[in-house]
């Protein structure tokens, strides 16, 4: 681990904060306070550098340097390019960040990169097979009209398929999910546009068939 | 955000010498600290990352029938587990009634008792009162927008509630919570682990400094089959609780041999109701004027402006509660 190595861009550092700084104070009166947040841990930049990680996104490695503060979410969509996972709240509060950690669904928004070294990581972009046919859960969005505008879709995506993976894991696959399961393992996942009803028919439909199957969510789930 | 350093501690060892630098912070499922920092509510200086000291993951069995749970196994993991499952269903309820089934995979056991409040005048550092935030300077909440606050325990300095579940169901169960330092291990009650504001409501527990949990030990399961975990709050899913119960009977026939009852939602830390047990020791279920147990319990409420529903909510829901566990009525 290269923790302590120097980071020669900590001029930029600043310049984000403050960034960061004015552009959460532009919503609201909280400008002094916003401030001092901002600039008092600036102080502590030069022992806090960039750190050499490696990433394994939709079987994919990427050899990263980031700074420890950088979360999951911001490196695969900055340092990445795969923007498919989206920020909604960033606070983990809504759910639109949700990719799968070995098969785990998390938000990762809370959840810092620098800890993911060796994790296999999957995102809305790593769902389809390789020959482009869509996972079962997102031909059943399409087929029930599952979103509105579509921002909340791919972590609603991968916390269906973290879903499925509980139930498999639980042993529980010949039982058909419940419409109240549903709700209450998917209130993770908020959706401003209301399409709670159709993301619910969507995960119905393939979480019965996956029962119908004995659970064997195995060849089509990460 | 503010910056920061990071280590991955190998050990348990390693992560205590590596958490006496000035600064350090234990950091696991991350979902309250990485959200502290974001808001600029913790600003550690170096990060010592525990999640991979396999020591601490396990849940298992201990002598005479106790079950240790480690400090980094999952909430969710920990609510499916078959000990926890079959023996303590009154824990995997109250884990899975709490925030989210991603949060639930990141959360741990461990950082779960460590869990900070969620007043709004703690949380968001764009307000200049907080004495939790920054001791001597008011109190946001006591004069504010108090709906959510404590009507037990609370002091003329703080009056933020503790916001776990698992913590209310812990307190019901006797739970006990292993601590390690350099100096060695230490055992503390869930009872006395968290503090009561008093004139330091900065500190939440008596954990101290570089000291690291590594277990939670429940006794010797009593509870199973006569447990209730009863949430109550804003919407379905997905939020804290405003009041909270967590009733674990042992029956002897239609006699209560033993109880554990703990009050969440209301107080700085998980409100045990010793007397409420004591009272139920004993008697024939039926012949107990529960509505006089739950009033008594919150005889000492002191409800401010916004919160004044609480402790009306809270007798009833301790009445149905204590009915539920006993089968006596449909949850």
């Amino acid at each position: 681990m290269s923790a302590d190595e120097q980071d020669p861009n900590n001029q930029a550092l600043s310049r984000r904060l403050f960034l960061q700084a004015a552009a959460g104070a532009a919503g609201g009166a909280a400008l002094p306070s916003m401030l001092h947040a901002a600039t008092a841990p600036a102080a502590a930049i030069p022992e806090a550098a960039s750190v050499s990680l490696t990433l394994e996104v939709n079987g994919s490695r990427h050899d990263l340097r980031i700074e420890p503060r950088i979360t999951l979410l911001d490196a695969l969509r900055e340092q990445l390019q795969l923007t498919g996972t989206k920020k909604g709240c960033d606070r983990g509060q809504c759910g639109a960040c949700t990719v799968l950690v070995n098969g785990r669904r998390i938000n990762s928004c809370l959840s810092l990169a620098i800890m993911h070294q060796s994790d296999q990581i999957t995102t809305v972009e790593g769902l389809a097979q390789a020959d482009g046919s869509l996972h079962p859960l997102q031909q059943a969005f399409l087929a029930q009209d599952a979103f509105q505008c579509g921002y909340c879709t791919p972590g609603q995506l991968c916390s269906a398929v973290g879903l499925l993976e509980e139930q498999r894991r639980l042993g529980s696959g010949g039982a058909a999910l419940t419409d109240a399961a549903i709700a209450e393992s998917m209130s993770g996942n908020l959706c401003r546009c209301g399409a709670y009803p159709h993301i619910l028919a969507a995960i119905r439909e393939v979480a019965a068939s996956h029962a119908a199957n004995g659970g064997g969510a195995t060849s089509d789930t990460p | 955000m503010n910056n920061f350093s990071y280590v991955r501690a190998a050990d348990i060892d390693g992560a205590l010498r590596l958490a006496a630098q000035p600064g350090a912070a234990f950091i696991a499922g991350g979902t309250n600290l990485v959200d502290l920092i974001k808001g600029g509510i913790a600003q550690p200086r170096v990060l010592v990352d525990i999640t991979r000291i396999a020591a601490l993951g396990q849940i298992q069995e201990s002598a005479h029938g106790a079950v240790r749970i480690g400090a980094l196994a999952p909430n969710s993991d920990l609510a499916q587990h078959p000990l926890i499952v079959s023996r303590y269903p009154l824990l995997s309820q109250a884990l899975l009634s709490g925030a989210s089934a991603q949060l639930r995979n990141m959360a741990t056991v461990g950082g779960n008792l460590l869990q900070r409040t969620r007043c709004y005048y703690f949380y968001d550092a764009g307000f200049e009162h907080c004495n939790k935030r920054r001791p001597g300077s008011g109190c946001g909440a006591r004069e504010g927008y108090n709906r959510i606050h404590a009507v037990l325990g609370g002091s003329d300095q703080c009056i933020a509630v503790n916001p776990s579940d698992m913590c209310v169901a812990l307190a019901a169960l006797d739970a006990v919570v292993e601590v390690r330092s350099v100096r060695g291990t230490h055992r503390i009650p869930i009872t006395e682990f968290h503090r009561l504001p008093g004139d330091t409501p900065q500190r939440d527990t008596n954990l101290g400094v570089g000291e690291l949990i590594t277990a939670v030990e429940l006794p010797p399961s009593r509870y199973a089959p006569h447990s209730h975990y009863l949430k109550l709050r804003d919407r379905a899913s997905y939020a804290f609780a405003l009041v909270s119960v967590a009733v674990g009977l042992e029956m002897d026939g239609e006699h209560v041999a033993a109880a554990g009852l703990a009050l969440g939602g209301v107080a700085p830390k998980p409100w045990r109701l010793v007397e409420f047990e004591t009272a139920l020791r004993g008697r024939r279920l039926a012949e107990v004027d529960l509505a006089a147990l739950a009033t008594a319990a919150l005889a000492d409420a002191e409800p401010l402006h916004y919160n004044r529903f609480k402790p009306e909510l809270a007798r009833r829901a301790l009445v149905r509660a204590v009915r539920v566990a006993a089968g006596l009525e449909e949850s």
